[in-house]
């Protein structure tokens, strides 16, 4: 079908685009809205592979969720001016970057295509993505069956980024002082302060 | 599958690469979280492409899995960043760099 072809050109091209462009756009906002173009281009390739449940959750949990705390975060902290792309900090970063850019991509796409032609691992060892359920039911089961165990640490983890989140952002009950050295001997006294 | 299952690879290493370009060239910590979320999604659209290639659901799993990590990855990152900005002014990498030595 050469509907197949196109979808996946369209959707190369939207995804590369917007990886570019969050590399390069100045504005973090402008990164923030490249990266959902990405996002969104990933989703696509993921439903024209019978992924159907991960796309729905790429679009609702990545760009639903992450992207807007990526944003809530930038406009929270005040948009920071625009980055100056045109200075170079460390000598010699950009010509060293781009030597490493052909490596990783010649690399990567070689050591991909070769293991597509040489792959001879055993098919459908979990299950089989065509035996005529939906891809939700095959997911759903491999999910709470084979995988149930990393499926529950991963409730634990996600309440532990939780604790960990509140406590770094929470506001320090004894406002940090300005100068180095009185925000040095800040945290032993509030640490006390905590114990008591 | 009518494209070539090599084309999503090629893609997936391309979006790799601009995401760790992005990580080794931007100073702007926000900035260099997205790229990490670009590396995360070249890697997770190689997961689904074995995935068909290979005809098991596993790789399917794995990117699920990758999405639950991203995500706590990313709240705690900007909780990091939230309590750096609240004791100097900006989050660029030039500026924490108090333990380079």
């Amino acid at each position: 079908m050469i509907v197949e072809t196109v979808v996946f050109a369209v959707a190369a091209v939207v995804i590369l685009v917007g990886a570019v462009g969050v590399v390069a756009a100045r504005n973090p906002v402008h990164s923030a809205l490249m990266l959902v173009m990405t996002l969104f281009g990933v989703a696509v390739l993921f439903v024209a592979q019978g992924a159907h449940f991960l796309a729905a959750v790429q679009v609702i949990v990545y760009a639903g969720a992450i992207v807007v705390l990526f944003l809530f975060v930038i406009m929270l902290l005040g948009v920071d001016t625009a980055e100056n792309l045109g200075t170079e900090p460390l000598a010699g970063q950009r010509p060293a970057t781009s030597v490493f850019a052909v490596l990783s991509v010649s690399l990567l796409a070689l050591l991909g295509v070769r293991a597509v032609q040489v792959s001879t691992g055993a098919r459908s060892v979990t299950a089989s993505l065509e035996d005529g359920r939906s891809n939700v039911e095959v997911l759903a089961e491999a999910l709470f069956t084979d995988y149930v165990f990393a499926f529950e640490v991963t409730s634990v983890l996600l309440v532990i980024a939780v604790v960990g989140a509140v406590v770094m952002a929470r506001r320090p009950r004894r406002e940090p002082a300005d100068d180095e050295a009185a925000a040095a001997e800040a945290p032993p006294a509030g640490a006390g302060s905590e114990a008591a | 599958m009518t494209v070539d299952d090599s084309w999503y690879l090629l893609l997936s290493a391309l979006l790799f690469t601009i995401g760790s370009l992005g990580v080794l060239t931007r100073r702007n910590s926000i900035v260099v979280f997205m790229c990490v979320e670009l590396m995360l999604n070249a890697v997770n659209l190689t997961f689904v492409t074995f995935s068909s290639v290979l005809d098991d659901i596993a790789g399917q799993v794995v990117v699920f899995f990758v999405l639950v990590v991203a995500a706590a990855e990313v709240v705690v990152g900007l909780g990091i960043i939230v309590a750096i900005l609240r004791r100097r002014p900006n989050a660029t990498a030039d500026d924490v760099s108090l333990l380079r030595g």
